[in-house]
């Protein structure tokens, strides 16, 4: 191993390092920034639509010379069939024990439940969110070594957003890419085409209400063939038998 | 007349020499159109070239032939089912594809594999490099006319693909990792096997040295071309031994926090200071013999102990984000996993290397004649699989 070795040392370590990070673009950024996140080693940022190209800006010159990615995302719930496995006996949530059989039909049910947002309802991750979308990419140092993931709201009704080309150039395929399959645009971007799908394209695929053909026509393989418990997998046998 | 005025004035009468040479030749801008099937593309990609003579002014890539939706399948999957998918984006290095969306959902589900686990793991994601980049490495060769490379790398790849099917059951798509740990261990016999095809890709790698570093062709066809500036690249998203050929010593193996036994090696960090197409190569090269040296410290360093931590039958990862990326054999790949607690993934960001070390081709390109074109979209070495998605 060279002797550059920045990042070295326990993941706690690197906690600080992005609350320092974190203060440091609060403190350049003002009130831009409105919302953050820090877990386990990584940064999250959410800051203000209108002060996108700025925020670009700013970490340019605090040394974020490695462009990442960009792209998007559709907070709305999927709205294709998402059947569960919950007749399935033996589903233990992950904090459990994989010895299935303990479980009731009604506790693996419950399992399944917990955590999943109801439906209809919009839960964002982390910094937080007030709209369906929001754009989000990342930047590194490779002098410093530190990564931090920005986000930014868009208006659901007219999703656009300043570009971030002139910054970061790497951001010009990754706008295309995030335009054709999101729908949205990017102020002042030089070429604002499609880049991978074909020009008479209607739709944009990626949101969550562009149904997926595929999984419409035939729904696998996918969610609905989570394997049976071999317990489960007897009984549906043994049923199967009886029918026949 | 002072020596200096008439140096300046000699000056300009060359430059207006130049011009006139230049109005004289004022040729026709002509559109050659690059594929989307062409030799030097490794699948389908497009290039549309706005040439002035043997000039490139202006060059477009039209990619997408090959686009899958990785993104959106990957919304209807659950998190086992999805290694499968993503084997296919770089098939070159399959396993290097699993690693870091394994690792993305293990940090949600707060698990970590056994310190076995995590050495194979780092075995077969350096074999993967090593299958992946011997190829590169004969294929370049063949880019420029010379036939022989190619052969070599076909015979000497077949070792590593050999290895990677023995142990896993699958000669491309191992789909070996798994949430927690891997799915078996090693088998008998296969460490000794496994020195033996190093030390034959070591010769391999000192054979292509002789063929092609010292070749009088090769260097004039490759250095000075396609020379990418370290903040250039850096901006346009470039990595891996692209970035490092232009003297960045960037290396996420060694760079970030990762569970994976890196750290526990001794090895080195190639960079090249030239940023041209020879340099890319150069690097990849040294990389490649770096590789076997690193599997064969995993191999004398294996710790003993289980390969696979306690996980519950039906893995269902709670709520939250999570990026995972690695240093893959063509630069940086990551996933950027949005979970919302359910049995499949909410949103999954593919951050693949190729697309972003192909798209600074239509800044590369300009300028550059037409020959050029092949060597510099070779030296970046891409996989269309890993553009398209």
């Amino acid at each position: 191993m060279s002797s550059a070795d920045p990042a070295a040392g326990a993941t706690r370590a690197t906690d600080d390092r992005h609350q320092a990070l974190l203060e440091d673009l609060t403190t350049r950024l003002g009130d831009a920034v409105i919302g953050s996140h820090i877990r386990n080693g990584d940064l999250w940022v959410r800051v203000r639509r209108a002060d996108w190209l700025r925020t670009a800006q700013e970490c340019r010159a605090m040394s974020f010379d490695y462009f990442c990615y960009l792209s998007g995302i559709d907070w709305l719930p999927h709205t294709w069939p998402n059947p569960k496995v919950i007749e399935a006996p033996g589903v233990v949530d992950s904090e459990g024990t994989d010895d299935g059989a303990d479980a009731s039909p009604q506790e693996a049910e419950a399992a399944f439940e917990t955590d999943e947002p109801a439906s209809g309802e919009i839960v964002t991750g982390y910094g937080g969110g007030d709209t369906r979308f929001q754009v989000l990419a990342r930047l590194y140092s490779t002098i410093r070594h530190i990564g931090v993931t920005l986000k930014a709201d868009l208006d659901d009704s007219a999703p656009t957003i300043q570009t971030w080309t002139g910054e970061y150039p790497g951001a010009d395929w990754c706008e295309r890419e995030t335009y054709e399959m999101y729908g949205f645009h990017f102020e002042g971007h030089p070429n604002l085409i499609k880049l991978y799908l074909p020009g008479e394209f209607e739709g944009f695929p990626l949101r969550k209400d562009f149904p997926l053909l595929a999984r419409e026509v035939k729904p696998w393989p996918g969610l609905v063939d989570v394997e049976l418990f071999p317990a489960a997998y007897e009984e549906a046998q043994a049923a199967a038998e009886e029918g026949a | 007349m002072a020596v200096a005025d008439q140096q300046r004035i000699s000056y300009i009468a060359s430059q207006a020499a130049d011009i006139r040479l230049n109005v004289e030749l004022q040729t026709e801008e002509m559109t050659l159109n690059l594929g989307p099937q062409h030799p030097a593309t490794h699948g389908t990609l497009r290039i549309i070239a706005r040439l002035d003579g043997e000039q490139v002014v202006k060059a477009d890539v039209v990619c997408g032939y090959m686009h899958r939706g990785y993104e959106k399948l990957t919304e209807v999957r659950t998190y086992p089912q999805i290694t499968t998918l993503i084997n296919r984006i770089d098939w070159l290095s399959s396993f290097a594809n699993e690693v870091p969306f394994i690792l993305a959902a293990e940090d949600l589900m707060e698990v970590e594999a056994p310190p076995r686990a995590q050495w194979i793991r780092t075995l077969f994601f350096e074999l993967s490099r090593i299958a992946n980049i011997t190829l590169f490495i004969g294929e370049m060769g063949v880019q420029l006319g010379a036939i022989t490379p190619v052969f070599f790398a076909f015979r000497d790849r077949e070792y590593v693909l050999n290895l990677i099917e023995s142990a896993t059951g699958g000669r491309f798509h191992p789909n070996f990792d798994r949430i927690g740990g891997i799915k078996d261990d090693l088998p008998k016999g296969w460490i000794a096997e496994t020195k033996d095809a190093m030390r034959r890709i070591r010769g391999y790698c000192d054979e292509l040295e002789d063929l092609l570093m010292g070749n009088e062709i090769f260097e004039a066809r490759t250095r000075g071309v396609g020379v990418i500036p370290a903040d250039v690249g850096l901006s346009y998203g470039l990595s891996g031994a692209n970035i490092r050929a232009s003297g960045v010593d960037w290396d996420l193996r060694r760079d970030a926090p990762s569970p994976l036994a890196w750290k526990e090696l001794d090895w080195k960090v190639w960079t090249h200071p030239d940023g041209d197409s020879f340099a890319r190569y150069w690097v990849r090269l040294q990389e490649t013999r770096e590789a076997t040296h690193m599997v064969d410290q995993i191999l004398d360093g294996l710790p003993s102990g289980p390969i696979q931590a306690k996980v519950p039958r039906i893995i269902k990862v709670p709520a939250g984000e999570a990026w995972a990326h690695t240093e893959n054999p063509l630069g940086e790949m990551g996933y950027y996993i949005v979970s919302q607690g359910g049995l499949g993934p909410f949103r999954v960001k593919i951050r693949s290397a190729s697309f972003h070390n192909v798209s600074i081709t239509p800044w590369l390109l300009k300028g550059v004649y037409v020959p050029d074109i092949i060597t510099i979209l070779s030296s970046l070495y891409f996989i269309l699989g890993d553009i398209d998605r």
